[in-house]
């Protein structure tokens, strides 16, 4: 706080990559997908595998509970104070990409209380394939599906597949039982995505969350360059 | 004034975080008050009368020029209900934000400073209206119309019902709407004569009871 020259100035108003304070603020990564995809279950395990070397917090958007922020209450991925659940109004492409307000003010909360932050994990509550974060609210999104949710869910594409900094096709484990043809998955997300990158995860084995993390620590340095 | 600024304030689509709120709709259709379209038209003109007065009153006077702390300790006098005295605020601190991407100004950054958490949401909302180049009257359409339409959304997603009998009930309630902004104003300007005491205080205390349940339930759709 000592480089704290405007302390008085009011608060940001979206996507200032500074505080009022004028120091620089978190990196604020979003994750969206379908209903049940892993999206906590990533956030969990992100927090696991950076908590140590990162100071962290998470926002999560239920659309009628606070389930995904008492799940990761109760796996203890966090202290509670770096926890906030945003009630959504039914709506959480809403509140994550036409009215960010309220995710706005989560973000910068967690800053000014639980100081200073190098990361904001921003998890939305399941929703279909067209819910993308707005620019205004996080820096980068990951989207995450998964191989029980139909093989074909990379070909159908749709802002989330298409878009999306990273997308993450997860529950890989799960292939051989659903029938998911993972290699056609891969060849149908790098004919909608060109260049941007795709990882295949399971969380249910060793490597986990691994290439996730990877690619969230590449974020990172680059924001803080 | 410009008729056009007061279309984009006005507009449900202006993100400043009404979308999470009922205004009392969801608590009020789990108590069997609202089952369709005319206890939902019976519920809003209730509120009109009530909240929405005040609200219009509030933004009113401060596109007078009335300070806005002594609107704000005023709107909390007249709310007693804790759980919508915190609603009040994160409305306010979220519209003061958008007001400022959209509007910005001296008097709004004035504002934020002094309410780092957000004050009142019709205070915030008289003060962009004035920064907007908009009268009292305006800001009390404003605050009157949102005193319904919020309710009236919510209960389309709450009940299912048909949008277009919804908009309808807003449209058989826009006469009584006017009428409430010319009261508002009519207060407004008391006030600026002898002070925040003369502005109405009319309250519905079934919406503060249901507001202090709803704030509660484990489970729910809106935030108020
Ligand atoms: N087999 C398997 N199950 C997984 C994997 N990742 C998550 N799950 C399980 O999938 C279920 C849903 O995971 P969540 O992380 O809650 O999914 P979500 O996307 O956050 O769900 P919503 O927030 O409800 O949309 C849970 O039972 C997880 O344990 C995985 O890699 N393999
Ligand atoms: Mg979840």
């Amino acid at each position: 706080m000592h480089l704290d020259h405007h302390h008085d100035g009011p608060a940001a108003v979206s996507a200032d990559a500074h505080r009022p304070n004028g120091s620089r603020r978190a990196l604020r990564i979003g994750l969206g997908g379908p209903v049940g995809s892993g999206k906590t279950a990533t956030v969990a395990a992100l927090c696991r595998a950076l908590r140590d070397e990162l100071s962290l917090a998470v926002v999560t958007n239920d659309i009628y509970t606070r389930e995904d922020a008492e799940f990761l209450l109760r796996e203890a991925v966090l202290p509670p104070e770096r926890i906030t659940a945003v009630e959504t109004g039914a709506c959480p492409h809403t509140a994550i990409r036409d009215d960010i307000s309220a995710n706005l003010e989560a973000v910068e909360d967690l800053e000014d209380e639980v100081g200073p932050l190098d990361l904001v994990l921003v998890e939305s509550g399941g929703d279909n394939l067209t819910a993308t974060f707005s620019k205004g609210l996080v820096d980068a999104q990951i989207f995450v599906i998964d191989v029980a949710g139909g093989d074909d869910i990379p070909r159908k594409g749709g802002p989330g597949v298409t878009t999306a900094d990273l997308l993450v096709v997860n529950k890989t484990d799960l292939a051989p039982y659903v029938g998911s043809d993972l290699a056609r998955m891969a060849a149908d997300a790098k004919a909608q995505r060109a260049e941007l990158p795709v990882v295949f995860q399971s969380l249910r084995t060793e490597a986990g969350v691994t290439d996730v993390a990877a690619w969230v620590r590449a974020q990172l340095a680059a924001w803080t360059a | 004034m410009s008729r056009a600024a007061l279309l984009v304030l006005a507009d449900g689509r202006f993100p400043a975080g009404g979308h999470a709120h009922s205004g009392g709709a969801e608590a009020a259709v789990k108590a069997g008050r609202i089952t369709g379209a005319s206890s939902l038209e019976e519920f809003c003109r209730g509120r009109l009368h009530t909240a929405g007065l005040v609200s219009a009153s509030l933004a009113a006077a401060a596109v007078l020029g009335v300070n806005p702390m002594e609107l704000d300790a005023a709107a909390d006098a007249r709310t007693p209900s804790p759980a919508l005295r915190v609603a009040a605020r994160k409305l306010g601190r979220q519209l003061m934000r958008a007001a400022r991407a959209t509007w910005p100004s001296v008097e709004l950054d004035a504002l934020a400073r002094e309410f780092p958490k957000g004050a009142h949401q019709p205070v915030v909302l008289g003060v962009t209206a004035r920064v907007a180049g908009l009268d009292a009257v305006d800001a009390a359409h404003c605050a009157a119309y949102e005193s319904v339409s919020g309710p009236a959304s919510a209960t389309v997603r709450l009940l299912s019902l048909d949008p277009f009998d919804a908009t309808a009930v807003l449209a058989r309630l826009a006469p009584e709407l006017d009428r409430v902004a010319d009261q508002a104003v009519e207060a407004a300007g008391r006030v600026v004569d002898h002070g925040v005491d003369a502005l109405p205080s009319a309250s519905a205390p079934l919406l503060e009871i249901g507001a202090e349940l709803h704030a509660a339930w484990p489970v729910r759709l809106f935030a108020s």
